[in-house]
């Protein structure tokens, strides 16, 4: 970048970096985990038949990868959830003045080794991680990563998922 | 699914079996619920078109699925995926060949895990013979890495 372009990242924006949300609650269970793997085409009947899944060893259904629940959905918070993902999207209304485009830029998962099974319910804490503004072929973009954290109910950290988001 | 892999018989470069996939229209429906992605550019073409597309579009988290199941079901039943992740570099259409692959790009052992890490993708495939817009055969489209616990003989 030869010229500075005008900052997209508001004050509110960065004050949310490492600031974590609300925790949110999310159920594993077995229509889930068929639904998902049926999406996909998994073939392993450990993600459909519960004897298969005892039989190698697992206490029911296990999640597929990509898999952490499905989040217990209540219309009552959908105001907090979205307030919840990094004090608002640039552009969105604070600062920036102008509206942008969202792409999903990418997700990683880390599992603990834990098993996730039907009959978990997994409770996540996400945080923004880094917010930061390059100069793309779409023009100026504002790259966004979170981090959220799974934890079990028995305490344990089962998964920590990394997401990035792209405005622009 | 293939027999156990075990982690003393991999080298550095080694390809794993690959995982073909192609959309239809009902399967990204399918995970459209499954997921809780209800986002319309994925099953409406009108809205698609709307904001641009050329057609309704394979959802990234799907494709990240997809190499979800590449690696689970050469891991399975013995092994585990540590990590795994993609970019969404490029979009895919419905009814055209969607193929996950990986390579091993490092091999070690680390607190008591035989592990493996590689690389991962998904490039365009064969197209069905539609009308429907298609991609190029052979663009990377989801690049990513991974890692996986192995057993050991």
């Amino acid at each position: 970048m030869t010229q500075e372009a005008p900052s997209l990242i508001t004050d509110e924006m960065k004050a949310s970096i490492g600031r974590e949300g609300p925790a949110s609650r999310s159920e594993v269970d077995r229509t889930g985990i068929r639904m998902f793997a049926r999406s996909v085409g998994h073939t392993d009947p450990i993600f459909y038949d519960e004897e298969a899944a005892k039989a190698r060893g697992y206490r029911s259904l296990v999640c597929p990868p990509g898999y952490t629940g499905t989040p217990a959905f209540n219309p009552a918070r959908m105001g907090a959830a979205m307030a919840a993902m990094g004090g608002g999207m640039p552009g969105g209304g604070a600062g920036g003045g102008r509206r942008m485009r969202v792409l999903n830029g990418g997700t990683e998962y880390e599992y603990t080794g834990i098993p996730i099974c039907a009959g978990d319910v997994l409770t996540s804490v996400g945080k923004t991680v880094s917010i930061e503004q390059v100069a793309s072929s779409l023009g100026q973009m504002v790259i966004t990563r979170r981090e959220s954290t799974y934890t079990n109910q028995n305490g344990e950290v089962v998964c920590r998922s990394y997401g990035t988001s792209l405005n622009y | 699914m293939a027999e156990q892999v075990f982690w003393d018989d991999l080298k550095e470069g080694d390809e794993i079996p690959r995982l073909v996939k192609n959309c239809s229209t009902q399967q990204l429906v399918q995970w459209a619920a499954g997921s809780g992605d209800f986002y319309q550019i994925h099953y409406d073409e009108t809205f698609a078109k709307g904001t641009g597309l050329k057609d309704i579009i394979v959802h990234g988290a799907l494709k990240n699925a997809f190499l979800g199941q590449l690696l689970h079901d050469w891991v399975a039943p013995g092994g585990e995926i540590v990590r795994y992740g993609c970019s969404y570099r490029g979009m895919d259409y419905p009814y055209q060949e969607i193929v996950c692959r990986g390579t091993i790009t490092k091999k070690y052992q680390e607190g008591g895990k035989n592990l493996v890490e590689l690389d991962i993708w998904t490039e365009t495939g064969k197209p069905n013979d539609d009308a429907r817009p298609k991609n190029p055969e052979g663009i990377k489209t989801t690049p990513g890495t991974a890692v996986v616990a192995l057993p050991k003989r």
